[in-house]
């Protein structure tokens, strides 16, 4: 056996004090210095899609919405949207400006969330208090539409099973006219704070480079300088005709993160006004019959980043394949580039930075129950590259290589 | 009344537990501490190992994973310890009853450790954070 100098090693989890979930990191070090960084998740695993090929179309949007608490208006939107497209069915004007509204004070509470948390690691707890404080209104509101603080199970295929009631829209406006006071002034406070920029300025640099190579969504794109929202580009809901813009800060650092979801709670609460002021007349559902063969994509822009969702339907009253890709999912790799390198006592916050979500990304768990292996990515990757070669040997289909590919 | 329970009745602290939930009981036992609940003028805090905690607040299904690791932290826990299953996948693991990754609910872990574990329920898909607070001091009172 080779006989190999051992690291110090120092664990972050599975169950950390700053930490809300199940995750673990191994960080190895030189001194203060992260010279190394592996992610082991899966403790939160649930098996969620394969719940759902036992659910019909109609009782998925409950089962999605609670993949993650924080995220539960966007991942039933992507869901919904992708039966949407396999049925050709679209729902009325109505249903998409509500399903608007409703995930836009969903990113305000979630940022708002973030921005309190982040506080909390830096141990600056007065963030921590205000950020939270003025996110119950938004709670607040969202209990009033939908009837549930969070898990709002609000959309269904063909619309949406709540309506706001007309009478309520002149009360949520002013409401968001408090909201959004509070907040300017709570980012006016950030934006000010010198302990907090000198805390936060260059700590955890995810480059623009980095960023586009580990293909990060979401505010930690935004951060580093690659302006890419789903919203914008491919708009679904009521999205294409309301006036905002993409927030984008190029230094890529914790503090751009910051500032990246500081603005964009604001361009959401412009959002919901102009949302609410538009709000057509009519039904917010249409009878969706049946849902033939075939296969549908969705996705929307959940506060984390992109949120996919792929159904497949064999013309029963059940999905055959549901797959699930949440943004943290390409978004915690990426600690591999902004956490090396750095200080260990940095470390907590530029895994805060990106907000993960682990709830969400864990699709996969591979347990071998025989020999207690846990296999790694790379050795599933390695398996998998394996039963490829198997299966072409089997089938006798030549390899092509990509030199081979004309391009062009 | 024991000593040991007329002590854990003041001022209890908390250590929670995720053990595969959504975030959702979770981001609301958070909010029991900011300013609008705020519990800590009642002495309740979260703390940050379980070796301080006088309560677990568990949360989520108990995944395959993490069944070793919650049973880990009530061993580590001084007792008494009254464990808090919050929400529904805690209580009985709700709408995930079916996935293959599961193995709770909490109580049945948490009773293969110590069969005569106090554990107290706080049903809902969240509880609100009122319904915790007053899960609480429901628990808190009958012991």
């Amino acid at each position: 056996m080779k006989k190999t100098v051992k690291k110090p090693v120092i664990a972050v989890g599975p169950f950390h004090p700053l930490q809300e979930e199940m995750e673990f990191f191994q960080l190895t070090v030189d001194g203060e210095k992260v010279t190394d960084i592996d992610v082991r998740i899966s403790y939160n695993h649930r098996g969620i899609e394969r719940i759902s090929e036992s659910l019909q179309f109609d009782q998925i949007p409950f089962l999605v919405s609670r993949i993650c608490g924080i995220c539960s208006a966007s991942h039933p939107l992507a869901y919904v949207q992708a039966v949407e497209d396999i049925a050709g069915a679209k729902p009325p004007e109505r249903a998409l400006y509500e399903r608007t509204i409703i995930n836009e004070l969903e990113r305000i509470h979630s940022h708002l969330l973030w921005g309190g948390l982040g506080g909390h690691i830096i141990g600056y707890d007065t963030v921590f208090m205000w950020a939270w404080k003025y996110r119950e209104p938004v709670l607040d509101l969202l209990e009033e539409i939908t009837g549930n603080r969070n898990n709002y199970g609000n959309v269904k295929v063909g619309g949406c099973r709540e309506d706001i009631p007309n009478e309520i829209i002149p009360r949520i406006l002013k409401e968001l006219d408090k909201i959004e006071k509070k907040t300017e002034m709570l980012t006016n406070a950030v934006l000010d704070d010198p302990v907090l920029h000198a805390r936060l300025k260059g700590v955890g640099v995810l480059t623009r480079e980095d960023a586009i190579k580990y293909a990060v969504t979401g505010p930690t794109a935004r951060g580093s300088g690659v302006a890419i929202d789903v919203r914008r580009d491919d708009p679904y809901a009521a999205y294409g005709d309301l006036d905002w813009s993409v927030i984008t800060q190029t230094e890529g650092d914790v503090f751009a993160k910051a500032v990246v979801r500081l603005l964009e709670t604001f361009e959401s609460i412009k959002m919901v006004r102009q949302a609410l002021k538009k709000l057509p007349d009519g039904p917010v559902t249409m009878e969706v019959k049946e849902i033939p063969p075939g296969e549908g994509i969705g996705h929307a822009e959940a506060p984390r980043g992109e949120t996919f969702h792929y159904v497949r339907s064999d013309g029963g009253n059940r999905p055959t394949r549901h797959k699930v890709r949440a943004p943290s999912y390409v978004n915690v790799p990426s600690f591999k580039a902004s956490c090396i390198g750095g200080d260990l006592a940095d470390v907590t916050l530029t895994l805060a930075a990106v907000d993960p979500c682990y709830s969400c990304t864990e699709r996969l768990a591979a347990v071998d129950r025989e020999s207690k292996v846990i296999h790694d990515y790379e050795a599933l990757l390695q398996m998998s590259r394996d039963k490829t070669a198997r299966i072409k040997k089997e089938l006798g289909v030549p390899g092509i290589k990509m030199e081979d590919l004309q391009i062009g | 009344m024991n000593w040991k329970i007329w002590s854990l009745k003041k001022s209890p602290w908390v250590f929670h537990v995720n053990t595969g939930a959504c975030n959702n009981c979770d981001i609301e036992i958070v909010n029991l501490l900011t300013p609008k609940f705020d519990v800590e003028r009642f002495g309740i805090k979260l703390v940050g190992s379980p070796r301080h905690a006088d309560a677990l607040l568990v949360t989520g299904v108990v995944t395959r994973q993490a069944a070793p690791r919650l049973k880990e932290v009530y061993r580590q826990t001084p007792k008494p310890c009254v464990v808090f299953a919050m929400g529904a996948c805690a209580c009985d693991t709700g709408i995930f009853n079916a996935g293959y990754h599961v193995v709770g609910p909490v109580d049945k872990i948490i009773k293969e450790v110590d069969p005569n574990a106090i554990i107290a329920y706080v049903p809902g898909c969240p509880p609100k954070p009122e319904a915790m607070i007053s899960g609480v001091v429901k628990a808190l009172s009958a012991l």
